[in-house]
């Protein structure tokens, strides 16, 4: 992790680790910026939900007292939620939701949102954390799913040969960064002679407005269908 | 009311339940069954397609006041969001953010994303939720209503606790992960999927409304849901700013630490210290509420 901030940031970084979490500050091209995230294909818990909670509202409350909202670059690797009866009598889904409050309260406190993919991000970890900024871009070693496709497989008792034979024409439902870049989910796909800290100069600037996910899926291919239906719904175009 | 002249919330479907919820004959549906929005993900895998994709979304009024309404329907796919279902609700939320309603009420039967259109549910539950945040701001309240065989699980558990307020009944159930996962992946040991009491001491709407996840907890009656949501439509909505979510910040960390050795929802109505917890699970909803007014607003708000 510490190899990925310093190429991140080569100017300087002041990140802490607590367990699986880390948070600190950064020197970016794009200016100084917060630190926010996981590590090490994190199962998250409650305990880690609330850290990252604590440290999106104490990002908020400096830059309130400054008046300059710096962007907040978010590092997630998590496999998921902790599968624990104890974390689910406690509703980890309500401490994830909280950490989705959290983060869209910075987004409406005028901070800009990059979330970078390290490692793995998998279904309720990434749900309430990453996949809620304004610009997402995948790491090269970043791998995105719901579930394995075996796995898949097993629930769906349908024929993983099947599955497999499908996955190679549709983003629809197999595990891929690139799948999720073509549904629009995923902004940039970097790659490892790319200069990370320029790029993540690029994402910071072109974070924020409106939810355009569903636009640039149709846009790319990969997710016709969810911009029109809810453009249907909502009885207004939603490309503003 | 006498128990015979109940309609069950669980029993209906989304439809029923909706007629059931507004003002009689108020319902005009969005994108209804006509429009034949079926997922050609499903079909692609020659597996049953829905007209309505599985939930209902449209607008009417409650006590005269308009409202926009979604209900999932679990006997689909077992409420499953793919990629329209998902994007009729996220739908749903950019229009109240243009038209105003006086809430959205949004009817939760879900086990979350849809695996076979995994990709496309789950950045729809997140589109969803970035919709419903957007109304929230924008002054409109939510309010979720939980009661189906489906209860609200996955991506579907955390767009629920992002409602302003739940009306859960104790049918309904409430978390992240099912017990069948936990059971599959941690062994039976760690939760035993098959012991329905143990389940619904953990996830049910008991539990939550005693943890503070629901706001109000009634019988499995359309009536009683109806009566709540009317309720909460009088209600003030609440501030979602930088006190409130350090407030919201500070009872999540408190309940962790009350209840950390927990794994049973005894333990946490022993640690509440309400009497005779294992009698808890057979209350009626007025019975259960009585037993819970004591207790201060931090306890169970």
């Amino acid at each position: 992790m510490n190899a990925l901030l310093d190429r991140l940031f080569p100017t300087g970084h002041t990140v802490a680790f607590d367990g699986h979490n880390l948070s600190g500050h950064a020197k970016s091209s794009a200016g100084r910026v917060h630190v926010i995230g996981t590590r090490d294909r994190a199962a998250l818990t409650t305990d880690m939900a609330l850290k990252l909670s604590q440290a999106v509202l104490d990002a908020v409350r400096a830059d309130q007292a400054s008046g300059d909202p710096r962007p907040i670059v978010f590092i997630a690797s998590t496999q998921g939620q902790a599968l624990s009866r104890h974390e689910e009598l406690l509703g980890l889904n309500g401490y994830f939701a909280h950490m989705a409050r959290c983060v869209d309260l910075a987004r409406r406190s005028g901070h800009r949102l990059v979330t970078l993919i390290h490692g793995e991000a998998v279904s309720g970890g990434f749900l309430a954390f990453g996949l809620l900024a304004d610009r997402i871009c995948a790491l090269p070693d970043a791998q995105v799913k719901v579930m394995d496709l075996r796995a898949m497989a097993r629930v769906t008792k349908i024929a993983p040969e099947r599955l497999e034979a499908l996955a190679q024409s549709s983003p629809v439902f197999a595990p891929g960064a690139s799948n999720y870049a073509r549904m629009g989910a995923i902004h940039a796909l970097w790659s490892d002679t790319d200069d990370w800290p320029q790029a993540l100069q690029q994402a910071i600037t072109d974070a924020g407005g409106e939810d355009r996910r569903a636009a640039l899926g149709r846009e790319r291919g990969g997710r016709t269908l969810a911009q029109p239906v809810a453009e249907r719904v909502a009885g207004v175009p939603l490309d503003a | 009311m006498s128990r015979l002249q109940r309609h069950s919330w669980f029993e209906a479907d989304a439809r029923a339940r909706i007629a059931g919820l507004v003002d009689a004959d108020s319902f005009r549906e969005l994108c209804g069954p006509h429009e034949r929005l079926t997922s050609p993900h499903l079909a692609v895998l020659d597996l049953p397609v829905a007209f309505d994709d599985g939930v209902v979304v449209g607008e009417a009024t409650l006590d005269g006041r308009p409202v926009l309404v979604g209900a999932q329907q679990g006997e689909f796919n077992g409420g499953a969001v793919g990629e329209i279902h998902g994007a009729k609700l996220r739908g749903l939320f950019e229009r109240a953010r243009r038209t105003r309603p006086a809430a959205v009420l949004l009817a939760i039967d879900s086990g979350g994303v849809r695996l076979h259109e995994a990709n496309a549910g789950l950045i729809a539950i997140s589109e969803l939720m970035r919709a419903l945040l957007a109304a929230r701001a924008d002054g409109i309240p939510v309010y979720g209503l939980i009661g189906g065989s489906c209860g609200a699980f996955g991506g579907m558990g955390i767009v629920a606790r992002l409602c302003d307020a739940l009306v859960m009944s104790e049918e309904g159930r409430l978390g992240l992960s099912g017990p069948e996962v936990i059971e599959t992946v941690k062994g039976v040991d760690e939760f035993d999927s098959k012991d329905r009491a143990l389940v619904w001491r953990v996830t049910g709407g008991k539990l939550r409304r005693s943890l503070g996840d629901a706001t109000t907890l009634v019988d499995d009656d359309i009536a009683a849901f109806r009566d709540a949501a009317r309720s909460l439509l009088a209600r003030p909505v609440p501030a979602r700013d930088l006190a409130a979510l350090d407030a919201d910040q500070f009872a999540l960390a408190q309940r962790a630490a009350r209840h950390a050795d927990a794994r049973d929802g005894l333990d946490v109505w022993r640690a509440l210290g309400l009497p005779d917890p294992t009698a808890i699970p057979m209350l009626d909803a007025a019975d259960f509420n009585r037993l819970l007014a004591p207790l201060s607003p931090t306890e169970a708000a």
